[in-house]
């Protein structure tokens, strides 16, 4: 029997044993008329060769198309060490670490990892791990309406220019607690969030902004100005962030004139597959004054009773299992195996691997939009600064273009028409380290020919 | 040593190894980084053998008899990852056309027709993306069924006083408050505490089948009816799966709603700590508020349901369509163990579960509920020797670890003191089991000889008994190299 390690022989001895004639005896407690009947739509099961043959074949039936396509999943390089290294059986089989002292390898990585995060957002502490970039921002608002004791209102400046995946699924997860999401523009020439928009609530009582660097077009939007002012009026800020592009990118932590005070984002671009949207990773650091409003897991490092140096989950006052209705969240499975896995990514990396990915993105992405502009019926919307990602207007409507596209094997970006009227005929595309000169020139030549 | 105290500065490993290293002209300098972030400078080899000897500093499934109870620490096949990381699946953009992902679509639609099945309900989301995740889709749902209708004085939310934390953390989050109900001593729910507890005012029950005390709750019907009855809907917290598999199914039992934990049945693994999955069922009345996406599938072909489809659904709960990664696995699991295989995992995980403990009240420990047979897990109490040797449920699980076995879960349900909840799960054999009844009674025998000893526990970890008061006060949360200097 498949994973059912038990002989005849033991199953008799265990029955008796019990005390029992039969397994079924066990299961008399369920009432006979609700037994089950047998299960249809199940089908009888596959050996490991025949599953094999099943998978491999749905895998390779979706091809493995050119990416193009950015908006929060992106396609970059793994080193062969990260994967092989985190699905060891000690961290691939292991539970969240309760039992500290036969669970050091895991809490020690997770201090790790939340040493790195903190590097990398110039902020003071990160938590364990949430699900992924769209809940960490909800989780996000939450905290920041828990922490601004300032502010009773519970509104939330959400730009535009915000992931509307990310705005959607905040909207899901706080809905329900009188909380107010107000949209702010964005200049429709800049794509940046406007300075105007926010001036409008000068002196109203905002409990948060949420300001995404770079935005959802790619852009950088005017972190310090956007901080300074939402400092000078009380309310708290909550930088969305790309981790890969603080490698060049100023830090959250040094926004403005005294940084962000929470930074969130999704962990997917240092070490996890795109895998069709899963598992990612969200992360969360902040400002240490807000520590004991950060939900979800937190690692902390101590001593033994020998003096020796270990780790334990800390801070578990603000969560489900002990504060129950009163909790911050009610997380407790994260992403761990993931967070695992990106731990030995930056490692592998390191300050200088990262660097060189992030700026190797960042001149792809130019690269890919100078051949691209060059064709006849494309036109460069939104000529900021960006970091790896940018939206470009076809003389054709966009869905028809990326579908001619996806049948070449290319997928050519996202169709822009479907989140934003006024970006009719508009896609969003993004070059990382992993599409080479060779790949922009197919690009560019099959784009020239959907377009003709 | 941390990663970083093997760290050098300037030492680079090359592995992405791409030319240049010119900050961009065309961005401006006040949005550039000035410093270089904190991460260590380690060669490949370093890197490595740090990560591979941190864990062996782990106890794992792979490694170790694991009962945690309500964890279900089963075997993780390996063919589960290998096929879910396929190069096909891990390089499929979460928002490629469906032309370009129809493969992956009919293994997530097959998986949502099998989960329909082995539970009894109408439809199946698989985006949340974790047990409490799960959850607040599930208490979401009854709102919005409730909103819906107009019926907008269905407040409360019924929790058992054995629930796991996050029903009542989930109950907040949806802006519910929360009442608990008794349970009584044979393990079954105070029926007549939750009679007078429902109203116009109740929404919802949030129940376990078997219960967090590991029993079959035997009045399921009559608590159906009453919830029914006064309007409210039923939740079934189905991190318990494991007990019920091909036996009874929660929409049988009269269950609206239903979350599983794909990473307890269905094998996925634990991580250390997730990523987990908390597919979400649904009766036919609560469909049109299923959180998205759904795959459905029209004539031959799969696609996405959206908003345009369902204009009254609860909405997204990530950014794309959850932990599709762990989606697979579960789905490779399901296909192995088949029709035949389903059943197999509940009279399995049941059988060891009441062979232990029959074998432990044998050698005169205390079953919390001892007349009646257990699920697929069980618990002892150890009050008598908290009492008698002044030796607590925390020093039987810290010196397990000395003996080779990771230790139950303890302290939980918080309403049996002294508690070790124990869960084989069905992969286990009858020799580990055998062993760890051993290593109970050897333990007795220390606690009634030597309790002293027992405090101190664990002696063979790379750590004791870690200052947790300590981490809580001094706290340090991320290693600095300017702290540290």
């Amino acid at each position: 029997m498949p994973f059912i390690p038990h002989t005849e022989d033991e199953i008799n001895e265990m029955l008796s044993v019990i005390g029992i004639d039969s397994i079924e005896n066990l299961f008399d407690e369920i009432p006979a008329h609700l037994k089950s009947t047998g299960l249809k739509n199940v089908p009888p099961g596959l050996n490991e060769m025949s599953i094999n043959r099943l998978m491999q074949q749905r895998a390779a039936q979706d091809g493995q198309p050119l990416c193009f396509m950015g908006a929060g999943a992106y396609d970059h390089h793994i080193p062969a060490a990260v994967w092989q290294i985190a699905t060891r059986g000690e961290y691939y089989t292991s539970y969240t670490p309760y039992q500290a002292e036969a669970s050091q390898g895991t809490l020690q990585l997770t201090y790790e990892f939340q040493s790195m995060m903190t590097a990398l957002t110039a902020l003071d502490v990160s938590n364990a791990s949430l699900y992924d970039g769209a809940t960490a921002m909800a989780e996000a608002v939450l905290m920041a309406v828990r922490s601004n004791r300032k502010s009773k209102s519970r509104k939330i400046l959400v730009p535009r220019s915000v992931n509307p995946a990310y705005t959607k699924v905040t909207e899901t997860m706080v809905k329900h607690q009188n909380i107010e999401l107000l949209e702010v523009a964005f200049d429709s020439a800049t794509s940046k969030t406007s300075m105007d928009s926010l001036k409008a609530f000068d002196g109203e009582d905002i409990t948060a902004v949420v300001i995404s660097q770079p935005n959802f077009f790619g852009t950088l939007e005017d972190v310090d100005a956007i901080t300074n002012w939402a400092h000078e009026n009380n309310t708290i800020v909550i930088a969305i962030v790309n981790p890969l592009s603080l490698a060049i990118l100023k830090p959250p932590g040094q926004w403005g004139e005294t940084g962000a005070d929470i930074a969130v984002g999704d962990g997917q671009p240092l070490g996890a597959p795109m895998s069709s949207g899963g598992p990612y990773y969200g992360f969360m650091c902040c400002k240490k004054e807000f520590v004991r409003q950060m939900p979800g897991r937190i690692v902390g490092r101590t001593v033994d009773q020998e003096g020796r140096e270990g780790f334990v989950l800390t801070l578990q006052a603000r969560e489900q299992h002990i504060r129950r209705s009163k909790a911050t969240s009610n997380i407790c499975t994260n992403q761990g195996l993931v967070v695992t896995a990106s731990t030995i990514h930056m490692s592998l990396l390191g300050p200088e691997g990262l660097k060189q990915t992030a700026l190797s993105c960042h001149r792809n992405t130019q690269q890919l939009l100078e051949k691209l502009t060059a064709i006849d019926g494309v036109e460069l919307m939104f000529d900021q600064p960006r970091f790896h990602e940018a939206v470009i207007k076809l003389n054709k409507p966009a869905a028809e273009v990326l579908d001619k596209l996806a049948q070449n094997n290319i997928l050519g970006g996202v169709n822009l028409s479907e989140h934003f009227a006024e970006l009719e005929n508009c896609i969003l595309l993004c070059a990382t380290e992993l599409r080479i000169a060779e790949d922009i020139e197919t690009f560019a030549s099959a784009l020239a020919e959907a377009l003709k | 040593m941390l990663i970083f105290e093997h760290s050098a500065k300037g030492r680079k490993t090359k592995i992405q190894s791409t030319s240049g290293n010119e900050m961009p002209t065309d961005i401006p300098a006040s949005l550039l980084r000035e410093d270089k972030p904190g991460l260590p400078e380690v060669s490949e080899m370093q890197a490595v053998r740090h990560y591979t000897s941190l864990s062996q500093k782990n106890f794992s499934i792979d490694t170790h008899f694991y009962p945690l109870g309500s964890c279900t620490m089963k075997h993780n096949p390996r063919v589960c990852n290998s096929l879910a990381m396929l190069p096909g699946f891990l390089s499929r953009h979460p928002l490629a056309p469906e032309q370009n992902s129809q493969g992956f679509m009919a293994c997530m639609y097959e998986l949502q027709e099998m989960l329909c099945d082995v539970t009894g309900m109408a439809g199946f989301s698989l985006t949340p993306m974790a047990g409490a995740q799960g959850e607040f889709a599930g208490v979401a749902m009854i709102r919005a069924y409730h909103d819906a209708k107009g019926d907008f004085e269905r407040k409360e939310i019924l929790v058992p006083d054995a629930a796991h934390g996050t029903n009542p953390a989930t109950a907040t989050m949806c802006g519910f408050s929360v009442k608990e109900i008794p349970t009584l001593d044979d393990g079954d729910i105070d029926l007549d505490a939750l009679k007078a507890a429902v109203g116009p005012q109740t929404a919802g029950l949030m129940l376990t089948n078997p219960s967090t005390l590991g029993v079959f709750e035997r009045k399921i019907e009559e608590i159906a009816k009453t919830v029914h009855q006064a309007g409210g809907l039923l939740y079934y917290d189905g991190a318990n799966l494991n007990a019920i598999l091909g036996k009874i199914r929660p929409g049988d039992m009269g269950f609206d709603v239903i979350h599983s934990n794909l990473h307890k049945t269905f094998s996925t693994p634990h991580g250390g700590g997730g990523p987990g999955s908390g597919a979400i069922g649904v009766a036919e009345r609560l469909k049109p508020f299923m959180p998205l996406p759904v795959v459905t599938k029209e004539g031959d072909a799969y696609r996405w349901l959206t908003e345009k489809d369902c204009p009254q659904s609860i909405g997204r709960m990530s950014a794309f369509m959850g932990n599709a990664g762990v989606l697979l696995r579960a789905y490779v699991y399901m296909r192995l163990l088949g029709n035949e295989g389903m059943q197999r995992v509940s009279e399995f995980s049941t059988l060891n579960a009441n062979y232990m403990m029959a074998q432990l009240k044998k050698r005169g420990f205390q079953a919390a509920i001892p007349n009646r047979y257990a699920s697929h897990e069980f618990i002892i109490t150890l009050k008598k020797q908290a009492k008698e040797l002044n030796v607590s449920a925390m020093d039987f699980a810290k010196r397990l670890l000395d003996l080779g076995y990771h230790a139950p879960t303890t302290y939980f349900p918080l309403l049996v003191p002294e508690c070790l909840l124990i869960e084989p799960t069905e992969s286990e054999a009858k020799e580990a089991l055998d062993g760890f009844v051993e290593a109970l009674v050897q333990i007795q025998h220390e606690a009634e000889t030597d309790a002293e000893m027992l405090h101190n526990a664990p002696y063979t970890m790379p750590v004791n008994r870690l200052d947790e008061v300590r981490a809580a006060r001094q706290l340090d949360l991320a290693w600095s190299a300017s702290r540290e200097a």
